[in-house]
């Protein structure tokens, strides 16, 4: 098959675009049989897999500190080697975010994978413009984020690209488009907009794209994970969930389906669920690309695993991106111990209060009581404390703080462990956990400032 | 006099978040169940559920086209997924807080509830 990338006289066929992966680590089986069903269908096809949530960058970005070879998606290779020849062969174009802190570097590894699979190296485009790390950006963001970025030691600074950068690439004939942070539904709004011609101020189609986009980025999500609550909402195969695929139509309207064989299930209500996620205003969702208003919406259940969304419509993008800044923000510790059999409650809660007067004057500690109250509940504990002392006979306690102060935050891991011999009886299975922490600070840039474009792997560029 | 049932038999949702904000979707099992869940569900009944998470703002976004209300609680989480200190910093777990809220449902439409009677 052949994507009809150009304007062609006639309108071109219905673009699928298939999605892989919803965050970083996800299941790495999970494209192949996306691949198959897009290459069986003989049609224009794109795989998409979206694996950086909010803080994903910033831990990319440390671990290219410590490497600079590193910093894109770790499971890059587990992801691409089953598919990369079948959709090399068939024309199905790969776009993705994974190339995190990392881009370049990913694209590099992605033309050796290309070469050890005996494979031609492909047409790789790399998105830049993302990274506002650098200190040509650093007054900016001071100004835009205010007082509370003095003095931080910055991990990662991030703007949000929209489609345009991936559009222009695909246009130019790029096999395979490798980003770093665009948002989540530009990975689907980029091909589209290439497939079809969009302009950029082709609201509608634009905004119909995104939530096609929107509906995809969680990958499984919208098939069936996520979703199932026995007795209630059962979802078959979950073991094998299949991972959804979006055919959109010239017009941007999408029916949303997955592998035929596959587990999982696409109905209205797995739909509605996914389309609702993570969306404050329905009548603005905002991308980069467009804003998105789907309060007249209509999602239509098909039959046979397809749904249909349309009604979908598109106000002009604003004049502003949004950028993460994050940084280094101290340290977490956890403990955990267990009590059992007779009055285990009352000495899990015991042991609590011992950590309570052992650690005071660090900041504020949380319990939990695992098998009683420990989700719900807030940090301030007013849950838990309106929770009556009961009777359970299987509890876990778990305590966690923060403390910029790495050994202040150790007391507690050292306190947890002490319970073993200091603490109530019979308490066991003592795991604790210390861990440097990030912090996240938003803020809307003008776009001018931010200058999105593609390039060609040039393998010849050092790192 | 009407029984009341919980909501997740006439209804179900997902939890999403984003910094020290929380989204649930409320999503009616049928379009007649609807107009029961926006009429009982309100802004206030949803805060004092939610009331030992001190939201600073409870709105409810009302989408008639697919039976569904989008419930957004402002500083719910603790700061969120970078300051929280719950096992579930992203707060994933509140839609079944909120699906437990009682719904007085009459006896014609309850056979379009899910699940089974409590």
């Amino acid at each position: 098959m052949r994507a009809a990338y150009s304007r062609a006289m006639s309108s071109p066929a219905p673009l699928l675009i298939g999605c892989a992966a919803g965050f970083s680590g996800d299941r790495t089986d999970a494209a192949g049989p996306v691949v198959q069903a897009l290459v069986a269908s003989g049609r224009p096809a794109v795989l998409i897999f979206e694996t950086l949530a909010e803080r994903t960058l910033a831990l990319a970005q440390l671990a290219r500190r410590a490497d600079p070879q590193a910093g894109y998606e770790p499971l890059l290779v587990e992801m691409l080697a089953p598919v990369l020849a079948a959709c090399l062969r068939h024309g199905a174009r790969i776009v993705s975010n994974f190339g995190a802190a990392n881009p370049a570097g990913a694209a590099r590894r992605i033309a050796a994978l290309a070469r050890e699979l005996g494979l031609p190296v492909p047409r790789i485009a790399v998105i830049h413009g993302d990274d506002v790390s650098g200190p040509e950006h650093r007054a900016l963001l001071l100004d835009r984020v205010g007082p509370a970025l003095e003095g931080r030691a910055i991990v990662s600074a991030n703007a949000y690209l929209g489609a345009e950068a991936i559009a222009d690439a695909l246009r130019a004939g790029a096999q395979i488009v490798v980003a770093g942070r665009v948002a989540d539904p530009s990975l689907a709004v980029g091909p589209a907009m290439a497939h079809y011609g969009w302009a950029a101020d082709d609201w509608d189609r634009l905004a119909r794209a995104t939530m096609a986009g929107h509906l995809l980025e969680c990958g499984a999500q919208v098939t069936g994970g996520y979703y199932a609550d026995p007795g209630l909402k059962d979802v078959p195969g979950l073991a094998r969930l299949g991972y959804p695929i979006a055919e959109i139509d010239a017009d941007g309207h999408c029916t949303i389906g997955k592998p035929a064989g596959s587990g999982g299930c696409v109905d209205e209500h797995t739909v509605k669920e996914q389309l609702l996620y993570e969306v404050h205003d329905p009548a603005a969702y905002l991308t980069p690309d467009v804003v998105a208003d789907i309060t007249a919406a209509q999602v239509q259940d098909l039959g046979a695993d397809r749904v249909r969304l349309s009604g979908v419509r598109g106000h002009a993008r604003t004049a502003t991106l949004k950028a993460n800044v994050c940084f280094e923000s101290g340290w977490l510790a956890e403990g955990e111990i267990s009590y059992a059999g007779p009055r285990a409650e009352a000495r899990a809660r015991l042991a609590a209060e011992i950590l309570r007067q052992r650690l005071a004057g660090l900041g504020p500690l949380r319990a939990d009581l695992i098998g009683v109250a420990s989700v719900f509940g807030d940090d301030a504990g007013r849950w838990l404390h309106a929770t009556p002392a009961g009777d359970a006979q299987d509890v876990r306690l778990r305590v966690a703080l923060r403390h910029v102060e790495r050994a202040s935050a150790e007391r507690l891991t050292r306190e947890v462990t002490a319970l073993y011999t200091c603490g109530p009886a019979g308490g066991g299975g003592v795991r604790t956990a210390l861990k440097p922490t990030l912090g996240t600070l938003s803020c809307l840039l003008p776009r001018e400032a931010v200058a999105a474009r593609f390039s060609w792997l040039d393998e010849r560029t050092a790192p | 006099m009407i029984d009341t049932v919980p909501l997740w038999r006439a209804a179900h949702g997902r939890t999403g978040d984003k910094g020290n904000r929380s989204n649930i979707s409320v999503i009616a099992w049928h379009p007649a169940l609807y107009p029961l869940i926006v009429e009982q569900i309100t802004d206030a009944v949803i805060a004092a559920q939610f009331g030992h998470r001190r939201p600073s703002r409870v709105q409810r976004h009302l989408l008639p086209n697919l039976h569904a209300m989008n419930v957004v609680l402002d500083d719910v989480l603790d700061g969120g997924v970078n300051d929280a200190l719950n096992l579930d910093s992203h707060g994933k777990a509140l839609s079944f807080l909120l699906l437990e809220l009682p719904l007085a449902v009459p006896p014609a439409l309850r056979p379009l509830l899910r699940g089974p009677a409590a």
